[in-house]
């Protein structure tokens, strides 16, 4: 990763709104073609980070690169290469897809303007909603037609703050074909998500909370770094087990899921001592079991608060 | 399954308090709420007075006896007349009265003492600008009835068979502008300038509110768009809208009111786009005050209500005290109200349009000042 150029290089980003720091010494290296994952809880400094990088907030201090350019003075030539698709829908209801498309791409200056129009709606099946006000479309088509109105200038970089929010599973699918269908071509791709199953269709991902990168890299070094050790238990009752695992001292997360319950420690022996006694329980079927990516965030997070 | 209608005082107490949190929580709202009746008041109250005193006249004196004097000391014993110039000669009063220095011009002839004592039952001339007959009206009855009481106390002895029977000389007013009176003259011009006033400034500052509202100003920003590009860009269509709404005006006047247009229509349409452009400038620097359209609404409707009433354009100018009229002056539609007046009614140049637009252009010059500084690029 050291050697690929770098579509995003920035370090020591800070933001605050009032007195309240909402991003802080904030570091983050995403190479060229990559999809990258931006993880983290409600209100930990995504949207303002991505902000920051497409040059709609001024960073209060820290410096780097977006596209080779400065964020900090070259914030116009930065917008004409990104393309940033913001959490609410952005563009305009009264007006038809084809409309808001052809408005966007003037603008970005796109050249020749309505057969690159027509080709983009044709090519994200937009054309046969090309008539269509965009505020009667479905959340699933207004957001593929803020992607298409992204990519009409044909951007290096794509900025995407949860644009899978409140969208059918199968729009989200469709969706993510095509964010990998672009990152095939050569297009970088920083997304931001809540989404287990999304996160784990990225290259890389990183884990930020309190405005503070807490986890990055892939999917497997992030599960690996946190050195969680997890089994899984089935049986009956489990509520209780679970009540009783929970004040067990080498137990850090007991959490359902399903018909199943997950234990998960940060330290093997202390854990596996932890549940011994449930083990020899007949009633129950214990296995080991790799932890989730969940199961690192929220553990992650909890350990943090405790330090906090 | 048996529908409960039963009034609850439990849910009606909670929807009743629901509706006082968010109303206290809204703050602008609620400084309105409070804060309209009480600027209303005032405003009605001490500001605005339809009968109003002390007006602006000039007195061409060409007889220095002692019968003009008292005259002139009458007039303004009477309360509605306040003499601020001695004109020289009838040219220079006619440049006051256009200008709308003055609303009265009182010539007193040369041989006025003369033919009094002779008998001739001589004449004064007033000259009243009947531009705002409201304003005038009052003042002029007043003067009517001047003749019979003016020279009380200069007719007596051997001249009180002067004082005798009919009124020992005579006043002849002529109203200038308006000779009819006609109230339509007043309000018509005036209307102009509150309608662009009202939607204009509205329309502006909800428009550009309305896209930080619904989310669309984020994705326009991260577009490469310059500030000065989206606000010309959004400005613009309302200048055209602003002369429509003129060119409606100005038609209905005509064909319904019969209002003259005396003066130059480019000058009128000089300063029409220079006061649409003034009202924008707001609008604009409204939008970037108000956190939603509401706000920005209200805030409009706060400059609307002084513009209105303050204005001279409902209530005579010269009846409201000195604060009031100071604040008067800062309006763009004040000054818009007079030039629209002095060119359709008057007919007045860019001598007499010039001081009344210039004010015009200085507000129009805070404003956009205050909007571009205001208006960003960034969402900081």
């Amino acid at each position: 990763m050291n050697d690929a150029p770098l579509a995003i290089d920035v370090k020591g980003l800070a933001k605050s709104f009032g007195t309240k720091k909402v991003v802080d010494d904030f570091a983050i290296q995403v190479p060229k073609g990559m999809i990258f994952g931006f993880l983290g809880p409600n209100g930990s400094g995504k949207t303002t980070t991505i902000r920051m990088l497409c040059g709609l907030l001024t960073p209060d201090a820290g410096e780097g690169q977006c596209l080779g350019y400065d964020i900090r003075t070259q914030a116009q030539q930065i917008k004409r290469h990104v393309g940033y698709m913001t959490q609410r829908f952005g563009l305009y209801e009264d007006m038809t897809v084809r409309e808001n498309l052809e408005f966007i791409g003037r603008m970005y200056d796109v050249t020749p303007l309505k057969p690159r129009v027509q080709d983009v709606m044709d090519r994200f099946g937009l054309a046969e909603r090309a008539d269509q006000m965009a505020g009667t479309l479905s959340g699933g088509w207004k957001q593929r037609l803020a992607l298409v109105a992204c990519v009409l200038h044909e951007p290096q970089l794509l900025l995407l703050d949860e644009p899978t929010a409140g969208v059918d599973p199968n729009s989200r699918r469709e969706f993510w074909e095509m964010i990998h269908d672009l990152s095939a071509q050569g297009v970088t791709i920083l997304v931001s998500t809540h989404y287990m199953d999304e996160a784990e269709r990225c290259h890389r991902i990183a884990y930020i909370a309190w405005g503070h990168l807490l986890l990055e890299g892939t999917i497997d070094e992030v599960v690996g770094q946190s050195g969680l050790v997890t089994w899984s238990v089935s049986g009956p009752d489990l509520p209780a087990l679970q009540t009783k695992l929970r004040k067990e001292t080498g137990v850090q997360m007991a959490a359902a899921f399903g018909n199943e319950l997950h234990v998960t420690g940060s330290d093997k022996q202390a854990l596996e001592q932890a549940i011994t006694p449930h083990r020899n329980d007949q009633r129950y079927r214990w296995r080991p079991a790799e932890p989730s990516l969940e199961d690192v965030f929220i553990y992650t997070l909890a350990t943090l608060k405790d330090r906090k | 399954m048996k529908a409960n209608w039963d009034f609850s005082r439990a849910r009606f107490k909670a929807i009743l308090m629901k509706e006082f949190i968010q109303m206290l929580r809204d703050k602008l709202t609620f400084a309105m709420m409070v804060g309209i009746p009480i600027m209303q008041l005032i405003m009605f109250g001490y500001a605005i007075n339809s009968d109003p005193h002390a007006l602006p006249t000039a007195v061409i004196v060409g007889d220095t006896g002692t019968f003009g004097r008292s005259i002139v000391t009458a007039m303004e014993n009477c309360a509605y007349f306040r003499v601020v110039a001695w004109p020289d000669g009838p040219d220079q009063a006619e440049e006051m009265i256009a200008r709308g220095e003055v609303l009265f011009v009182v010539d007193i002839p040369p041989d006025f003492s003369r033919r009094l004592l002779r008998g001739e039952n001589p004449a004064i001339l007033v000259e009243a600008d009947a531009t705002d007959p409201v304003a005038t009206g009052n003042a002029l009855s007043a003067m009517a009835q001047l003749n019979l009481t003016a020279l009380q106390h200069d007719l007596i002895g051997p001249l009180q068979s002067l004082n005798a029977k009919e009124p020992p000389f005579e006043v002849r007013v002529h109203r200038r502008y308006n000779p009819e009176g006609k109230t339509d003259y007043n309000i018509v011009p005036g209307l102009m300038g509150t309608i662009l006033t009202m939607t204009l400034t509205m329309m502006t500052a909800a428009a550009i509110t309305r896209e930080f509202e619904r989310g669309t100003m984020e994705n326009l920003l991260a577009t490469p768009a310059l500030p000065l590009e989206v606000m010309t860009g959004k400005i613009i269509p309302f200048v055209f809208v602003g002369f429509v709404q003129v060119g409606v005006i100005l038609f209905t006047a005509a064909v319904l009111f019969q209002v003259p247009v005396v003066g130059s229509l480019a000058l009128l349409a000089l300063s029409v786009l220079i006061f649409i452009a003034a009202n924008l400038a707001l609008g604009f620097t409204f939008s970037t005050l108000a956190s939603n359209q509401m706000q920005a609404m209200q805030m409009s409707f706060l400059f609307f209500l002084p513009s209105m009433l303050l204005s001279g354009f409902l209530f005579p100018f010269r009846g409201m005290p000195e604060w009031a009229q100071t604040l008067g002056q800062l309006l763009p539609l004040t000054h818009f109200v007079r030039i629209v007046r002095g060119i359709l009614l008057k007919g007045n140049g860019w001598a007499e349009v010039w001081p009344q637009l210039w004010p015009i252009l200085l507000f129009l010059g805070a404003m956009t000042g205050i909007a571009l500084r205001r208006f960003r690029q960034t969402l900081d």
